[in-house]
């Protein structure tokens, strides 16, 4: 268990990396050296998030007897036992489990079955960290399972990403200083997962918002990408009005920054402080929108991707952008108690997410820039997430987070990669036919997209099917809105990918130049990830599948070790039971959107290949004849529509609208700043200033005409005043 | 507790010994110009070593009480003292100024600002220098405003003398503004001096902060408390500055040269807050409690009113003037509160605006040095002609817009967060909704300086500077910035360097409101 | 009782003086005009004091007369001074007072 109580030291090597770098870099190591450095670290980071990982789960197999927690809310006897089964053997515990798995509400959900223990996180503290009030905060890490999911995450993404950047930005003006901020934002990511307390995730949030900024900016040069950085920047600032509001609600409310401590107290009593935690959770939810690029705080993620794109596979899809899912994750008590709806089971978080995910969606049909078809489809994937944990599905939200982050960050990869061989260009339509001279690129990302889509048996599939269950047997009753999005979302997701393909990769190239395969270190992360976009959904395999292997022992890992039962335990969070007709239901719908996608390219390019295609075209048609003749016209239309009309509606209400405010609020706060400041600030407040001075001065000048120095002047006022004086004697007297 | 041996000396030395040496460079020449320097520097490094000698005698255990203290007569006739003595709430502060003059003197070392005159612009440096470790120290009234008015007419001649273009009218403001604000500081000086009681109702007739910090306003009734704190109030809050008072600060900032301005910033602000927060408060508690909903409000508006004026200027300088007004706001939002966790943070907020403004500063001198302009259209590129000095401007910036694990941060969140919870006696509503104000300024502080940002650092250098080799910051300048960088930084990770110290003096002042408001 | 002549002849003696104090360019004409109204005051100090039958108003124009000597000994010096300075003792040249 060192390497949990320890963690700290995690986050401080690419830290000491940064520092190593940003000082020695240019001198001592060499501006081609760096990378060294980097990667180095990394693996280090790797090293020991592996350990951290095995250790957690040695954790949650043979828990220490501190570390579990007895309930009390709950029958005590029940507690008892699963304290006394875990002392005695635990694998016979996990094979009853795989299937239904209900923390808490064993008693009432599925009969009194056998349930895990409620593992405690690893909470180390460190000195002082402030103090204030008498109060003393401490610094410290927390770690659970999903802290060491995210530190597995991050720590091979950036690896890969460290390793892929040697070649992709090679050369680069200032590839010393990429290499240190890559350096450091994986520090301050790593950081924010295992913060102990609400104050380190504010330190984290912004830190890798700067590093974002930084390295969207990394081409400062023009201004499109230092636009883009600060846009960036600003939208998450926004976000974080929210994040500060809603932390300081937290902590008016439970006096506490400690994480463990306001959701074990949330868990407790989930009916208590609802209006606070509706507040708390409002605005922690605009910080979650601006970073985790929710509507309609998104806007800056398509932009982001002026920067390397190494940077956005690592910020801008796979890390970066999950902090707020993974806000929401860490304190899942806040917000699901706070943003559901009255009595109901509903939850704005469903709703917001599902809504994102639509619209994210739709908005990648009408990009020709092949980074900003993937980062709409990062949206949309956000939101489902969003969704997911909406619907009381946590596991499903993290699990798609996993598997994401692999097939996402492979995905950008693959299109640097695309770019690095035609000319540095990311437009869809100056490319074309790729397939032939990259198949390492090709291959990877055809992969990669399918894992995106939810084929069977890549390892989208798996989760995002895990979230369609959650909506669809959701937590007290069915959430049949977001079963819908859901599928749309899905159909969605499997045509903008089949168009993407096709515009890169078949037909003919378009471009200038001759494209070639990318060397070697940029191909071997494309592979690692496209491995793991194939087999991540092992790691949470629903028990029916592995029967007939007999592994049930191993389903359901993800749930298993990385759930913090612990907390979510009071939330009456039911675990649905493993679909087919699901499952069969969620493959069809993203094959139907491939066949469709692949009908409508072939229809509209429909030159060459027009035989083999005639026969597939037969083949479907009479495929379709007997139940889906008219399914074809249909979806054929639907397709139409949404890539042309409503696309392009919410890609203008988009630019025109939403972006257009945002603008327009710059704008309009800088005019009032000048307006303010000249007729307010240098009329008004220091005119006043001013005009009592020139008072002063302007009463002198005229007093100044009679102080003539003539002696004869002063006695015609003396004796003309003495006169006149006389008079008034007289007249009054 | 009193002081001995050595002890009695130390805060005695750490404010006059500039004076000193400002004397003794009186007697030399003016053609042994490094003989002036080196007795500039020698004697502001020797006060700083006493500072830091201090720092290390001090009992961090009891830094709630005066350590140090030396109580000897003075002017006998109006039973004023010379009475210094240091606690956590001084230390920092006291700190800071020491530091902060000799990185001056070495960052003019080789530029005085036009019209030259080594000699008399360091004499007038150390004055300057005695005037604020004295107020920082002084316990007794009278002592207090005397060294409070000693650091106006050095600062004047700064800025008449060696200032920009408008310098006159400039420094004719700044002590002309700053002066109508003490005449109305000492009227309420010598109210609290008639009208002060003991518990047991006999006038105590003293000038003596400690005793007047004891008894706390008891016997001056509520009504005249809040006349007397309106006219501390205009003394302390001009100096801040608070809007609507701040008109003279972009003026003298912007006219200022280079050291003027870091000065100003770093440490001249601060004697308006540690006023608000050694005097206003704890000598009229209920004075402090009708006041602070009305400064709370000033300073919400100062936040977004500042950062709103920012965007709207085409200068360097006088946009990071600006800033000061927004950041200062902030740490009166936390004094207004009139909780530990506010006031807490405005002394963070006060540490850590002066290193990070006082950088700024630093950075626009250097600019305007190089270029000749600080004109943000004209400037831009400065990543690229001047690679050292942009990245320092960036790091500056971030810390500036209160990037946490940076200092600027540990001013800003805790004086917002107080605001969810102000103090006993104060309206919960309205504080929340300046709460939500002032993080809404934190977006536009961000929006601000990181405009400035764009325009001036990143993109092509434009033309006119082009071609031109242009020094980056050279050797002496690193040795000004670093204490500030390292500071920044050091302040940003562990914060309780400085909130540790603070405790306990802050604890003690809010606990004897509490109970004062609790008790009336 | 002769008190209204006398104090009318000094009414008119001070009127005369104010007018050369006023009128006059000439410095020592100005200061011949002073040494008027003084005596004006002299004459009503010495009407008043008999006719209230008190010796201080003699006195007091004796004080008078003494202090007016002084000052047109000073006076004289100054236009003197003024003359060999300035070649001039017009009263309208000397304006360094001026604001």
């Amino acid at each position: 268990m060192w390497m949990l109580e320890n963690a700290f030291i995690i986050p401080l090597i690419p830290a000491i990396s940064f520092v190593v770098i940003l000082l020695f870099g240019k001198r001592f190591i060499g501006p081609d050296r760096v990378h060294v450095v980097g990667i180095t670290a990394l693996g280090l980071v790797w090293v020991l998030s592996a350990l951290a990982a095995f250790q957690w789960t040695q954790r949650v197999e043979h828990p220490p007897p501190d570390a579990v927690v007895q309930m009390a809310s709950h029958a005590d006897d029940h507690a008892d036992d699963h304290a006394d089964d875990h002392a005695d053997d635990h694998a016979d515990d996990h094979a009853d489990d795989h299937v239904v798995v209900s923390e808490n509400n064993s008693g009432d959900a599925h009969g009194g079955g056998h349930s895990s223990p409620l593992i405690r996180p690893v909470i180390s503290t460190f000195s002082q960290w402030w103090s204030n009030g008498g109060i003393e905060f401490s610094v410290g890490t927390l770690v659970d399972g999903l802290t060491v999911l995210l530190l597995i995450v991050v720590a091979s993404i950036s690896l890969l990403v460290h390793i892929y950047s040697t070649e992709y930005v090679k050369d680069d003006r200032r590839y010393v200083h990429y290499y240190a901020f890559l350096s450091l934002f994986t520090a301050a990511m790593l950081f924010f997962v295992m913060a102990q307390n609400i104050v380190q995730l504010i330190v984290g949030w912004e830190l890798v918002g700067v590093c974002s900024f930084v390295l969207i900016g990394h081409w400062w040069e023009e201004k499109p990408n230092t636009d883009a950085a600060l846009k960036a920047f600003l939208t998450n600032r926004v976000g974080d009005i929210g994040l500060l509001v809603g932390i300081i609600v937290l902590w008016g409310t439970f006096q506490t920054f400690d994480i463990d401590a306001i959701n074990t107290l949330i868990a407790a009593d989930p009916g208590a402080h609802h209006l606070a935690l509706l507040v708390a959770a409002c605005c922690l939810m605009a910080a979650v929108a601006s970073k985790s690029g929710q509507f309609p705080l998104h806007t800056w993620l398509p932009d982001a991707m002026a920067g390397p794109t190494p940077v956005s596979a690592l910020i801008h899809a796979a890390t970066m952008v999950v902090a707020g899912v993974y806000m929401i994750a860490r304190l899942y008590p806040v917000f699901y108690e706070g943003l559901s709806v009255g009595t109901s089971s509903i939850n704005l978080m469903a709703f917001i997410g599902g809504f994102t995910a639509l619209i994210g969606a739709a908005l990648a049909f009408a990009q020709w820039d092949i980074k900003k078809v993937l980062a709409y489809s990062t949206v949309s994937q956000l939101g489902y997430m969003v969704m997911a944990l909406g619907v009381g599905a946590w596991t499903a939200a993290i699990f798609h987070l996993f598997t994401h982050a692999f097939f996402k960050a492979c995905l950008f990869l693959g299109a640097g990669s695309v770019s690095h061989a035609a000319h540095h260009t990311f437009d869809m339509r100056k490319m074309g036919g790729l397939k032939k001279d990259m198949p390492h690129t090709y291959r990877t990302f055809v992969i990669s997209s399918l894992a995106l889509a939810g084929i069977f048996p890549f390892a989208g599939f798996w989760s995002k099917d895990e979230i369609l269950l959650g909506s669809l047997v959701g937590q007290k009753n069915s959430y049949p809105l977001m079963l819908i999005f859901g599928c749309v979302v899905a159909v969605m997701t499997a045509a903008y990918m089949t168009r993407v393909i096709w515009y890169t990769f078949h037909g003919e190239f378009r471009g200038e130049g001759h494209p070639h395969e990318s060397p070697k270190m940029m191909t071997t992360p494309l592979w690692i990830l496209a491995g793991m976009a194939v087999i991540a959904g092992v790691f949470n395999l629903p028990g029916p599948v592995l029967e007939p292997f007999g592994l049930e022992g191993l389903a359901h890992r993800i749930q298993t070790y990385v759930e913090p039962s612990v907390y979510l335990s009071g939330l009456g969070l039911s675990h649905p039971d493993p679909s087919l007709t699901m499952a069969l239901v969620g493959l069809a719908l993203a094959v139907s959107g491939i066949v469709v996608t692949y009908l409508y390219y072939w229809r509209r390019v429909g030159l060459h290949g027009m035989t083999e295609r005639n026969r597939y075209a037969k083949n479907g048609y009479t495929f379709l004849e007997n139940k889906y003749y008219l399914d074809h016209l249909y979806n054929d239309v639907i397709v139409e529509t949404v890539k042309r009309p409503i696309a392009n509606w919410a890609n203008r209400v988009n630019q025109n609208v939403l972006d257009r405010v945002v603008d327009r609020a710059g704008e309009t706060a800088r005019d009032t700043g000048r307006w303010i400041y000249k007729w307010i600030d240098q009329g008004a407040i220091d005119g006043s200033v001013n005009a009592a001075a020139r008072g002063a001065d302007s009463s002198g000048e005229g007093l100044r005409a009679i102080q003539s120095g003539k002696i004869q002047n002063y006695g015609q006022l003396l004796f003309g005043s003495a006169a006149v004086l006389a008079i008034v004697f007289v007249i009054v007297v | 507790m009193e002081a001995t041996g050595f002890d009695t000396w130390v805060l005695s030395l750490a404010v006059f010994l500039p004076l000193v040496g400002a004397l003794v460079i009186m007697m030399i020449p003016k053609a042994y110009e490094a003989e002036l320097k080196l007795v500039a520097l020698g004697s502001s490094l020797v006060a700083l070593i006493v500072g830091v000698y201090s720092a290390f005698q001090f009992d961090y255990g009891a830094a709630g009480d005066l350590q140090f203290v030396v109580d000897k007569g003075w002017i006998d006739v109006i039973n004023s003292r010379y009475i210094v003595g240091l606690d956590g709430l001084s230390l920092p502060l006291l700190l800071l100024s020491l530091v902060v003059v000799p990185l001056c003197l070495i960052y003019s070392w080789n530029h005085v600002p036009e019209p030259g005159n080594t000699k008399a612009f360091f004499i007038l440096l150390l004055i300057l220098s005695t005037g604020m470790n004295g107020t920082f120290v002084a316990q007794d009234m009278i002592l207090f405003f005397v060294f409070f008015e000693v650091v106006l007419l050095p600062m004047y001649f700064l800025i008449g003398v060696w200032g920009g273009e408008e310098r006159r009218y400039a420094s004719l403001k700044f002590f002309l503004y700053t002066l109508f604000g003490s005449a109305l500081m000492i009227i309420s000086f010598l109210a609290l001096f008639f009208l002060s009681k003991d518990s047991s109702g006999e006038l105590l007739h003293t000038f003596d902060m400690r005793v007047l910090s004891d008894v706390a306003g008891v016997g001056i009734i509520k009504n005249t408390q809040v006349w007397i704190f309106a006219g501390l109030f205009m003394g302390f809050g001009i100096k801040v500055p608070m809007f609507p008072f701040h008109t003279w600060l972009p003026d003298a900032h912007t006219q200022a040269p280079t050291v003027g301005s870091v000065i100003l910033a770093a440490v001249l602000l601060k004697l308006g807050t540690y006023g608000f927060v050694r005097i206003a408060i704890p000598f009229l508690p209920e004075g402090a409690v009708s006041w602070a909903p009305w400064i709370g409000l000033l300073a919400v508006i100062g936040i977004i009113y500042g950062a709103l004026a920012c965007l709207a200027q085409t200068d360097m300088k006088r946009l990071i003037a600006f800033s000061s007004v927004a950041h200062m706001g902030f740490v009166m939002l936390g004094i207004a509160t009139l909780t530990d966790f506010g006031i807490n943070a405005a002394v963070f907020g006060m540490v850590a605006h002066g290193l990070i403004t006082g950088m700024l500063f630093f950075l626009a001198g250097s600019v305007k040095e190089r270029f000749h302009t600080l004109e943000i259209s004209r400037l831009g590129g400065l990543l690229k002609s001047v690679p050292r000095m942009g990245w320092i401007l960036g790091f500056a910036t971030m810390a500036s817009l209160g990037l946490p694990g940076l200092a600027g941060f540990w001013g800003e969140f805790p004086a917002i967060l107080s605001a969810y919870n102000p103090g006993a006696g104060l309206p919960e509503e309205t504080f929340r909704t300046y709460m939500v104000i002032a993080a809404v300024g934190t977006v536009l502080a961000a929006g601000y300086l990181l405009w400035l940002y764009q325009r001036t650092a990143f993109g092509e250098p434009p033309e006119e500077f082009a071609g031109h080799e242009i020094e980056d910051v050279n050797r002496l300048e690193w040795i000004a910035w670093t204490p500030f960088l390292v500071g920044i930084v050091l302040f940003g990770i562990w914060p309780n360097l400085i909130f540790n110290v603070t405790d306990d003096v802050v604890s003690g002042i809010t606990a004897s409101v509490e109970a004062i408001v609790a008790g009336g | 009782m002769l008190l209204n002549q006398f104090l009318i002849l000094g009414a008119v003696l001070f009127a005369i003086g104010v007018y050369g104090v006023l009128a006059r360019r000439n410095g020592v004409m100005v200061l011949m005009s002073i040494e008027l109204m003084l005596n004006a005051v002299n004459i009503n100090l010495v009407a008043f004091g008999v006719q209230h039958g008190v010796v201080s108003g003699q006195v007091f124009a004796v004080f008078v007369i003494a202090v007016a000597a002084a000052e047109v000994g000073v006076g004289l010096a100054i236009v003197l001074l003024l003359y060999r300075n300035r070649r001039s003792i017009n009263v309208e040249d000397f304006d360094l007072m001026r604001g």
